[in-house]
Formats: C-alpha cells, sequence, structure tokens
C-alpha cells in the first residue's frame, strides 16, 4: 500500500492547480489591513457560509439614507429605494431609517417581507454643506434612541445612489468604511484630508492609512454611536471656531477613522461613480453614483 | 526505480504537494530512510515559489498565501499584519490571557523548555497566566517569570491511555473555566506543553474564537482523509465538506467562546465513549468538527504550531512555535 500511495503522488501534483485557485483568491488587490481588517472585493468570501452565520443570529439591519432636505425626492428616492429591495441584504430583516423634511414625499415602494421604511421628520437647512454635516448629528442621536433598540447593524449611506449588485452580509463588521473611489490607488499624500491645524479633522502630513469615502459607512449601533457623535462634537468646535472643514463631515470621518481603525473595509466595488470608468480590478460595481444636477439641486 | 524518475523531471514545476498525502507517506516509512529522502528534497524543490514583494511599503501584502477565509476571518502570517497598532489597541483594554497546558507522566521534561521560551516569546509584555496541569508538582522548575506572566501549578490525576490524558484536557478546562477561569481572565488559550518558541507571539492571536491551521494540513482538505469521516463517531465530518484541518496544539479564543467550544467536543468523546468509538485524531477530531459548524473569527498559520517532523516550505517565513523533536514511543508510553 506505500508503492499504491507513491503512484498517487503523480494525480496529486496535477490536481495542485486547481488548489492553487484556491488557495489565493485575489492577488491584484490588498486583501487585508495591517491590523487584521478584512478588505472586501468580489472573489474573496463566500456568501453562503456568512448568510448562513447572519441568518442564524437573526440580524436586523439598519439603512441610513437623508431624502430630499433641499433636493427633488423624486430625483433620487424611487431608484435608490426599488434597487435596495432587489440587492440590499436580501433575505435578511431591514429597516430603511429615511430621514426627510418632507415625510409625504417619501416614495411608495413594494417591500418583501422582513423589510420596513420608517419615515424620520427632521429639520432642512438652507446650504447643502450644512445638510451634509446635520447629518451627523441626527444620526448620533436616532442611535441613541431608537436604532439601538431596533437593528443590530447601521449602514450610512448617500442618497443619491442606486444599487446594481450584491451588497450583502459581507459588509457587516463592528466598524467599517469604505475605501472613497478616487482615491484607492493613490498615495497619501494625495489624499484630501483636513490639512489644517486648525480644525478638529486635521491629520498630520506623515499619517493616514486610507481615504474613506463619507457615502457610505457603518457598524453595529454602539460603534456608529461612537464614530458620528465624536464627528459631531467636531463639526461644533469648527463652527464655533469659525472654520469648516474641506469635504466637511468626511474629512471628520477620516479623522475618526484613523485614531479608531475600521474592522473591516468596502472596496471600492462598494461606492462607484461609472465616470471613473471600469477598471479590470472592478469585478462588480454594487452601489452607483446617480447622475445629479449640482447646479439645480445644491441651494435650491 | 522509475517513479522516483518521474517525480524529479517534475520538480521544475512549481507545486504543492498534498500534504494529506505526505502524512500517510511520511508515517509508513522509516526516518531518514531512502523515501523519507526523496520526498524531503520535493518539497524543497516546490519552494521555488517567488514571494511579491509588498505593494507600498506601509500596506504589507503577501500574495503567496491566502489571508482570509471565505466567511472573512483574517489569517496570520508574517508579513501582513502591524504588531505596533495592534498593541496600541491592545493595551487600552487591560486583558489578561490565560494559557492551559498539561504535562503528565512523562511530559513534566517539557515543561522547562515551554515556560522558559514562553516566557521570552508568549505575549512578551502583557499579562498571563499559564495554568500547569500536572500529576508530578513537585518536579516542576523553578523558572524566573517576567512581572507580568504568573505560573499557577494543579495537579491533576493521569490515566493509563494516552488518549485518554490527551482528550480529557477539554473537560478539564471547561470545568476550570466554569469555576475559575472566567473571573480571572478574559482570553483562554489551549497549548501542548511538547512545544519550543522561537519567535514572538503577540496580540495577533487574540480574538473571539481562534484555530490553528494544521502545518499537515494547509491545503484545501475537502478530500483529506485526516478529519473523522465515520458517520458513527460524534466528530464525524461528512465527505465534501469542511475548511481547513486545525491543529489541535494551539487553540483559543474569549473565555465564553473556549467554554462551549470545550463542552460540546468533550460532549463528543464522551458520546463516543459509551458507544465504543475513538475519532480518529481523538480530540482534535472533535475540535475539527466543532470549528466546521462555529467557524473560528481568526485563524492562525502554521507559523503557530510546527510540526517539526515536517521540512518547512518558503511559504512558512517564521517557525513560531513548534513541536520538539521526541519518540513518541518513548515518551507516550
Amino acid at each position: 500500500e506505500l508503492w499504491k500511495s507513491f503512484l498517487n503522488l503523480k494525480s496529486f501534483l496535477f490536481s495542485y492547480f486547481s488548489f492553487r485557485m484556491i488557495y489565493t483568491k485575489r492577488s491584484d488587490v490588498l486583501m487585508m489591513t495591517p491590523w487584521f481588517a478584512p478588505i472586501v472585493w468580489e472573489g474573496t468570501y463566500n456568501s453562503e457560509i456568512l448568510n448562513e452565520q447572519f441568518r442564524q443570529r437573526n440580524v436586523t439591519v439598519g439603512l441610513t439614507v437623508f431624502l430630499a432636505c433641499g433636493r427633488s425626492a423624486e430625483a433620487t428616492g424611487p431608484t435608490f429605494l426599488e434597487t435596495a429591495e432587489t440587492y440590499f441584504m436580501v433575505g435578511h430583516r431591514v429597516n430603511y431609517y429615511i430621514f426627510t423634511d418632507r415625510p409625504e414625499e417619501v416614495p411608495k415602494v413594494a417591500l418583501k417581507e422582513g423589510r420596513n421604511v420608517v419615515v424620520l421628520q427632521v429639520q432642512n437647512y438652507p446650504r447643502w454643506q450644512e445638510i451634509s454635516m446635520r447629518r451627523m448629528e441626527m444620526l448620533s442621536y436616532f442611535s441613541q434612541q431608537r436604532f439601538i433598540n431596533e437593528v443590530s447593524y447601521l449602514v450610512c449611506v448617500d442618497v443619491d445612489m442606486k444599487f446594481n449588485d450584491q451588497v450583502g452580509v459581507e459588509i457587516l463588521s463592528d466598524l467599517f468604511g469604505t475605501l472613497h473611489p478616487g482615491f484607492y490607488t493613490a498615495e497619501r499624500r494625495s489624499f484630501t484630508y483636513e490639512h489644517r491645524p486648525a480644525s478638529q479633522a486635521y491629520v498630520p502630513s506623515d499619517e493616514g492609512d486610507f481615504y474613506y469615502a463619507g457615502g457610505f459607512f457603518g457598524g453595529t449601533v454602539t460603534e456608529v454611536y461612537k464614530l458620528t457623535k465624536k464627528c459631531h462634537e467636531a463639526i461644533m468646535v469648527d463652527k464655533a471656531n469659525g472654520i469648516e472643514a474641506i469635504w466637511q463631515e468626511e474629512s471628520h470621518l477620516n479623522k475618526y477613522f484613523l485614531y479608531h481603525k475600521p474592522t473591516k473595509i468596502l472596496s471600492p466595488e462598494y461606492l462607484w461613480d461609472d465616470n471613473l470608468g471600469r477598471p479590470e480590478i472592478l469585478k462588480k460595481r454594487r452601489f452607483l453614483a446617480v447622475p445629479k444636477n449640482h447646479a439645480a439641486i445644491r441651494n435650491k | 526505480f522509475h517513479l522516483q524518475e518521474d517525480i524529479f523531471r517534475e520538480k521544475n514545476t512549481t507545486f504543492f504537494i498534498q500534504l494529506s498525502l505526505m502524512d500517510k507517506l511520511l508515517h509508513n516509512c522509516p526516518k531518514e530512510g531512502h523515501l523519507h529522502l526523496i520526498l524531503k528534497s520535493l518539497m524543497l524543490a516546490n519552494d521555488r515559489e517567488g514571494i511579491s514583494g509588498p505593494l507600498d511599503p506601509s500596506l504589507i501584502q503577501r500574495t503567496d498565501v491566502l489571508l482570509v477565509s471565505p466567511w472573512l476571518a483574517p489569517i496570520v502570517w508574517e508579513g501582513t499584519f502591524n504588531r505596533d497598532i495592534l498593541n496600541a489597541q491592545y493595551r487600552q483594554k487591560n486583558f489578561v490571557v490565560g494559557v492551559a497546558t498539561f504535562a503528565v507522566k512523562k511530559y513534566v521534561r517539557f515543561i522547562e523548555g515551554f515556560l522558559g521560551s514562553a516566557n521570552k516569546f508568549f505575549l512578551s509584555g502583557h499579562r498571563v497566566n499559564f495554568y500547569l496541569f500536572t500529576d508530578h508538582p513537585e518536579k516542576v522548575p523553578s523558572i524566573n517569570l517576567a512581572p507580568e506572566k504568573r505560573l499557577f501549578i494543579i495537579p491533576v490525576q493521569n490515566y493509563s491511555r494516552w488518549q485518554d490524558i490527551s482528550m480529557n484536557r477539554m473537560d478539564i478546562i471547561s470545568n476550570h473555566i466554569h469555576s475559575h477561569w472566567r473571573y480571572e481572565v478574559d482570553y483562554l488559550y489551549s497549548m501542548d506543553i511538547d512545544v519550543q518558541m522561537f519567535e514572538h507571539i503577540g496580540v495577533e492571536i487574540i480574538d473571539t474564537l481562534v484555530g490553528t491551521i494544521s502545518s499537515w494540513q494547509y491545503t484545501k482538505p475537502r478530500d483529506s482523509n485526516s478529519y473523522e469521516r465515520h458517520p458513527e463517531s460524534r466528530a464525524a465530518i461528512p465527505h465534501g465538506e469542511g475548511d481547513f484541518y486545525y491543529a489541535a496544539s494551539f487553540y483559543g479564543g474569549s473565555v465564553s467562546e473556549v467554554y462551549k467550544l470545550t463542552t460540546a467536543c468533550f460532549k463528543g468523546v464522551t458520546e463516543d465513549r459509551a458507544n465504543g468509538i475513538e475519532a480518529k485524531w481523538h480530540e482534535e477530531s472533535h475540535l475539527n468538527k466543532y470549528l466546521l459548524y462555529h467557524k473560528p473569527t481568526r485563524l492562525l498559520s502554521p507559523e503557530y504550531y510546527w510540526d517539526e517532523e515536517l521540512i518547512r516550505p518558503r511559504i512558512i517565513r517564521v517557525k513560531r512555535l513548534s513541536s520538539v523533536r521526541k519518540d513518541l514511543q518513548e515518551v507516550r508510553f
């Protein structure tokens, strides 16, 4: 039987090739950070295993968006919700938390079982920058007041987007951010961190891991609460000092993620703009910017 | 001896030898015999795999090994993590780590090597409680431990069969977690005593449920014959299932998770005993069944437990912890 084993050796040598494919799934992209946060790319995870794990825990995911508040609801709402129904956390329980100053304009979209829309009425602001930054305040307030009792995870995204492919439980972690599609190949010196020491969002020029996008972040309710509270407080301090960070709450988010490192990072598959083209490494475009008329919408 | 020539011709292709086969072969052929030497040189030939340099010096990356499991649990390899960042995160939390290890009968001879090297290399600078179970407390050598390290010597019964000594560790661990350790430590690791550490093992091992990929089985083992397959055993894993093969020599996690693991595994051992069966690799078979259905949140590469019997291929850049060479016949009986 020893010689039989020896003969088997040759067939095993040829089965090497199939093993190799499994062994190094993606060698073209960074798959993990130096602090063990996986970077989620297509081909790095198995949806079946992950779905099974999260279904066992009967997890409910909250998806937060800020609708209208100065923009036309028709331009964004329906597409966002309809595509979310098709692609977002399919098979799991979802609460859509729609922050809006015009509850009557929230689109009525047919929802699958286990999924609900919750409309939260909030104040409007004249400047879009102000609206953008107040999101942190509203998220931190409602996290503590409500979300903590209703969902396990929060996913906070921009609304002028549409889902185009699977965005599932592979994104869920204690604290996650998304690589900004404009900067994932850039070097640190071109990251648009806030570089003025006068701002609370200041990042020294020799620091910074990645440039994260303000339009897609999340985690457990507790972690999102801590993040949004910290960012809101920093924004208020800046306001009192008469300064506004270069990319508003995105600057503060990046500061936060530098000193409170995310436990998972989403690749630009999760926040893409087709104006940036279709590079080879992008195997999926899951969440896409919807073309908008900036002049018409901002400061309407 | 024509087969020998075929294999040497193929030496020029880069490949990995299926290690479950190596398992079978190396266990069957005499030590340092002709066949053993052929296999050793084959493994060295395999090592021509080129390793890509990091894409960006500040962001370390290896492309020669799997870095995350299919459920996105990190796999810990040298060159993939920054211990400074991890230490900074860890220190804030003031954790205590426990290590359970067993030195029964002749295995007491390994205590000095284990504790001496662990004192130097295991979670250096962090608080660790070593819980040493032994049937010969008087034979424990006195060792000068670093200030953050403490040693607790716990007398334990021995059993006539070494397999029973091995399997009952699960029961002892689960009992001690329940009675004391859940109040004393945050994380608990079970380690074999017959090992030595050669390189730092740090906070990169700390996570909720941690398994070490076996040095015999670090390729995809679905077809491997190391899992227990007989359906009558509680450790049975059906054909076609299996993620990795984990080594029982080094596993751990949060106290509550290790409690659940050891309780479940020992329950399997007990049920098997009642049915007159013993799993192929004893408690390791039960461990593998458990970790298949309760997937680890972090995996340690074979750097973290290397079987000294094996030649170390180049993908194992560092040998942090390895078994001590011994005559199994002599030391077990």
